[in-house]
């Protein structure tokens, strides 16, 4: 009787499992898709047939739908990773690489960028982006050192950051020109429109080498969520895997935005949606937010390419708009969804 | 095997720990006691290397902070006296966690087998594929301690392990507990309030004041009704009843602290 009833329940967890590949075999699918209907769609109407009769001679193809849909899938898997691992981190599942500061860094280096620099020295934007990125990470991880620092004193850490980073994105507003508010402002949207082979390789080379190494720490990410001195028991060294993750995380977020601008929520949503599907396993999380946060971004592109067609809203106004309300429900279901 | 020698811990405000030593044999439950603040959880956590202490601490003759945190997570297990509410995960899922020193990346059918009788033995395999922040606060404890008993170690330190059960769980996971000390030769530490508890399952007792060891003995030698006015302040009237002794709380002695 007991015997089959271990088996049973060892044999309804195997199911869950396989369950949970299938699902992440689906998101799969449904990215690649996601991806094809966003290489032919766009203001300039170029079909499918366009696109197989054109082929590699087509400019728009090569040099514009090609790089943005890579573009969203880098971004959107660096965000979501980035935001499911700030969630283990902070053991807080409203936390996101936003909710520390991350991006309000970013957004105060790149004004910073356009002022000293212009917005046409897209290197001087991207890397003040970048810079205040890692600042900002760097800053946070000093606090979480500190002996006494709670995950709560992060996510507060992170607001006061925040409240830093916008009063200094003010001040440059203030300062700068009526050309360089502009450059600003539409930073501060989100875009992917303007993502180049060069801003693809560098943010590949920020995000892709981070995603295994925190695959690989999926097993003691799932122990953090226990708790630190649950994790430190079983074997887990704590402060060690907090830094590492934390840093890895504001890596993928910084190479994420500092090219294409904030665009928010991904961070947030993505991981939400991974985790309604495969649970709360970082070895099924992290590939399933990975997925869900590219898909994301790529069909919000492709809501702001057509709505207003020929107009092009940024990604950044999409995802704030589908994200919010999104938001609300994760706050109304908490009970069981809320983890 | 695990020994303390003389350790003193300090929090920054106050003194905690002031020189406690004990040791904890193979096979043997050791109940610590003692008031609010004496310092149980504080030495608890000294033991299982969540804190370092000054004084030494040894698990198999080596020093505590010398052996691995992966090598130690197999000889030793903890249950923190804090369990989170919430979990992103089945209550299987949670038990096995505890299998984390063992794994790479998939569980092996050994892991689910252990995890599975982890969590049978706390009478859990109802719940089994229930979400983890659906369960009682009684529930959530116990597959806490299910979690720890999946670790398979051969050294259980549990801080308090019965504080949000009923009867009759604290019971069984008590009886649980002694079967494993008995039957597999699991040294096991725990913290309790609960005098009869200690005094009917504990082979020994540790009763701590104010961060020193007041009595390291037998229940029936440590827990007396002057130790107690000593230590908790007190009158109890203590009775040799059918299955061992009951202590009756009579009123705060007049005096002590």
């Amino acid at each position: 009787m007991e015997a089959s009833e271990a088996k049973a329940g060892i044999e309804a967890y195997g199911a869950l499992t396989g369950r949970r590949s299938a699902r992440i075999a689906a998101l799969g699918a449904l990215l690649s898709l996601a991806a094809l209907f966003s290489l032919v769609v766009g203001s300039s109407s170029t079909g499918i047939m366009d696109v197989l009769r054109v082929g590699l001679d087509g400019v728009i193809f090569w040099e514009l739908r090609v790089p943005r849909v890579i573009m969203g899938l880098l971004v959107g898997s660096g965000l979501a990773v980035g935001g499911a691992v700030t969630q283990a981190v902070l053991r807080n599942p409203l936390a996101s690489p936003f909710t520390l500061g991350v991006a309000s860094g970013a957004g105060f280096g790149a004004a910073l960028g356009i002022v000293l620099a212009g917005a046409i020295a897209k290197w001087a934007v991207a890397g003040g982006a970048f810079s205040f990125a890692l600042i900002t990470a760097l800053f946070i991880l000093g606090v979480a050192r500190m002996k006494s620092a709670t995950p709560e004193t992060l996510v507060l850490a992170g607001v006061a950051i925040m409240f830093l980073f916008s009063a200094g994105t003010s001040l440059l507003q203030f300062l700068g020109t009526e050309q360089q508010i502009q450059s600003i402002v539409f930073w501060s949207f989100g875009n992917l429109s303007r993502a180049s082979w060069t801003d693809i390789l560098i943010a590949a080379g920020m995000i892709l080498p981070a995603l295994p190494a925190l695959f690989l720490r999926a097993w003691d990410l799932n122990l953090l969520l226990a708790g630190d001195e649950m994790a430190a028991s079983l074997g887990v060294r704590v402060e060690r895997l907090r830094l590492t993750a934390l840093l890895l995380a504001a890596l993928m977020t910084a190479g994420a935005i500092c090219f294409t601008g904030v665009i928010g929520f991904i961070g947030l949503v993505g991981p939400h949606v991974a985790r309604l599907m495969v649970g709360g396993d970082h070895r099924f999380l992290l590939p399933a937010s990975a997925l869900s946060g590219a898909l994301l971004v790529l069909v919000s592109d492709c809501l702001g390419r057509t709505l207003f067609a020929p107009h092009m809203v940024p990604i950044g106004i999409v995802t704030a708009f589908l994200g919010v309300p999104f938001f609300f429900g994760l706050l109304m279901r908490r009970k069981r969804e809320f983890w | 095997m695990l020994t303390a020698r003389n350790i003193f811990y300090d929090y920054p405000e106050r003194q905690v720990l002031r020189g406690v030593s004990l040791s904890l044999a193979p096979g043997e439950v050791l109940a610590v006691l003692g008031p609010n603040g004496a310092g149980k959880s504080t030495l608890l956590r000294c033991l299982a290397g969540a804190l370092s202490p000054k004084g030494q601490v040894e698990l198999d003759g080596r020093a505590l902070e010398s052996v691995p945190p992966a090598e130690r997570a197999r000889l030793l297990a903890f249950v923190p006296q804090h369990v989170p509410p919430r979990l992103p995960m089945t209550v299987f899922e949670a038990v096995l966690l505890g299998r984390r020193p063992y794994l790479s990346w998939r569980p092996r059918q050994q892991d689910l087998e252990a995890a599975w009788e982890a969590l049978s033995l706390m009478g859990l395999g109802e719940l089994a594929h229930r979400e983890f922040s659906e369960i009682s606060g009684g529930q959530r404890q116990k597959a806490a301690l299910a979690r720890a008993l999946a670790q398979e170690s051969r050294l259980l330190v549990m801080d308090e392990p019965t504080s949000s059960l009923d009867l009759k769980h604290q019971l069984q996971v008590m009886t649980v507990l002694c079967a494993l000390a008995e039957e597999r030769d699991t040294g096991v530490i725990l913290a309790v309030h609960d005098l009869n508890l200690a005094a009917r399952f504990a082979h020994r007792v540790i009763l701590l004041h104010d961060g020193r060891v007041e009595a390291d003995a037998p229940p029936s030698e440590a827990l007396t009704e002057e130790s107690i006015r000593r230590v908790y302040g007190v009158e109890v009237l203590r009775m040799e009843a059918g299955p061992g002794t009951m202590f009756f709380p009579m009123s705060a002695a007049s005096g002590t602290a």
